[in-house]
């Protein structure tokens, strides 16, 4: 049967879902609202990223909250050559585990890096948070990671 | 470190995490030929070429026969009540003012009934039996939707008799 004689039409299905973040990560969404990184001190002095309120290794609460980054090491990546709708970006850009100074854990965020040939592992990247009129408490505070000392060259 | 601030209040205790999907929705062709009616202000159904029962909307095929219907039936404009829900609690999303009737309305000519907004009429006033008809909206403003039925309200008929719509409840 020809294809016409069926109509389509876009559907968008949403859960509008509300989560409570907790005295843990609540703290960490809002250093990020606030401009600033933290992570949590596990056992042995550890630093956790994105904080948790348990130690992963021990299950023992954790301590206290510090502040980390700006910068930060690239533990690994992955380049996104074709964004979809939904991605933090919507030019290339890299998936990344970072581990930020001062932290023994990496975070998952993207690195705008301009190119996949412009990055590397053990490269060094920096913070940029949206403008702080835009930060809502949110990993989405932080635009992006970009090369430390300027982006692409 | 990062000397940005805000004079935002208070710690963050919430986080909105909508989960959303977006389809590309198709009701397929025999319901596609429901809503291409509803287009021009009518119901159309399909007939069973076996039992003969017409199916409004049409899914393409009877689910007794199992034989596909291919004959096309307009359906009238008014119908019966065969049981109605009273809804009184609000929930997220209304788009209804409460409160207000929800009925199963079998239409003339029709073998299966389906869901309508009833209105003009007292909640405590509805009642099984009770005819109905389809309010439309404006020519230019009908669409391939069932948006195009603003909804149902009282046809100025006696109630229908108990058996005529027995086998639909």
């Amino acid at each position: 049967m020809p294809e016409s004689e069926a109509l389509h039409a876009e559907h968008h299905l949403e859960y509008p879902y509300s989560r409570s973040v907790g005295p843990v990560i609540g703290a960490f969404l809002t250093g990020l609202r606030d401009g600033k990184l933290f992570g949590v001190t596990g056992a042995g002095g550890t630093v956790i990223v994105p904080p948790t309120e348990y130690d992963p290794t021990t299950g023992d609460d954790t301590g206290e909250m510090v502040e980390v980054g700006p910068g930060g090491v690239v533990e690994s990546w992955a380049w996104v050559s074709r964004p979809l709708r939904k991605h933090p970006m919507q030019t290339p850009f890299a998936w990344a585990l970072i581990r930020l100074d001062g932290a023994d854990t990496a975070m998952l965020h993207v690195v705008d890096a301009g190119g996949p040939d412009k990055l590397a592992t053990g490269d060094r990247v920096t913070v940029k948070y949206r403008p702080a009129s835009e930060r809502i408490g949110a990993m989405a505070d932080i635009e992006a990671f970009v090369p430390e000392g300027g982006a692409g060259a | 470190m990062s000397d940005e601030t805000t004079d935002a209040p208070g710690p963050v205790t919430m986080l909105a995490t909508p989960i959303g999907l977006d389809f590309d929705f198709t009701p397929g062709i025999a319901q596609s030929k429901f809503l291409r009616g509803l287009e021009q202000g009518k119901f159309l159904g399909q007939r069973c070429p076996v039992c003969g029962k017409v199916y409004v909307p049409s899914r393409g095929s009877c689910p007794t026969d199992g034989v596909p219907t291919t004959e096309d039936v307009e359906l009238a404009n008014v119908g019966t009540v065969t049981t109605y829900c009273v809804v009184n609690v609000p929930f997220a999303g209304q788009s209804i003012e409460i409160p207000y009737i929800c009925a199963q309305i079998l239409l003339d000519g029709a073998n299966l009934s389906f869901m309508g907004l009833l209105q003009e009429i007292p909640t405590d006033q509805i009642r099984m039996g009770m005819r109905v008809e389809a309010v439309w909206v404006e020519p230019d403003q009908l669409t391939p939707s069932l948006a195009s039925v603003r909804y149902f309200r009282p046809a100025d008929e006696p109630d229908a008799d108990y058996e005529t719509y027995k086998e639909y409840l």
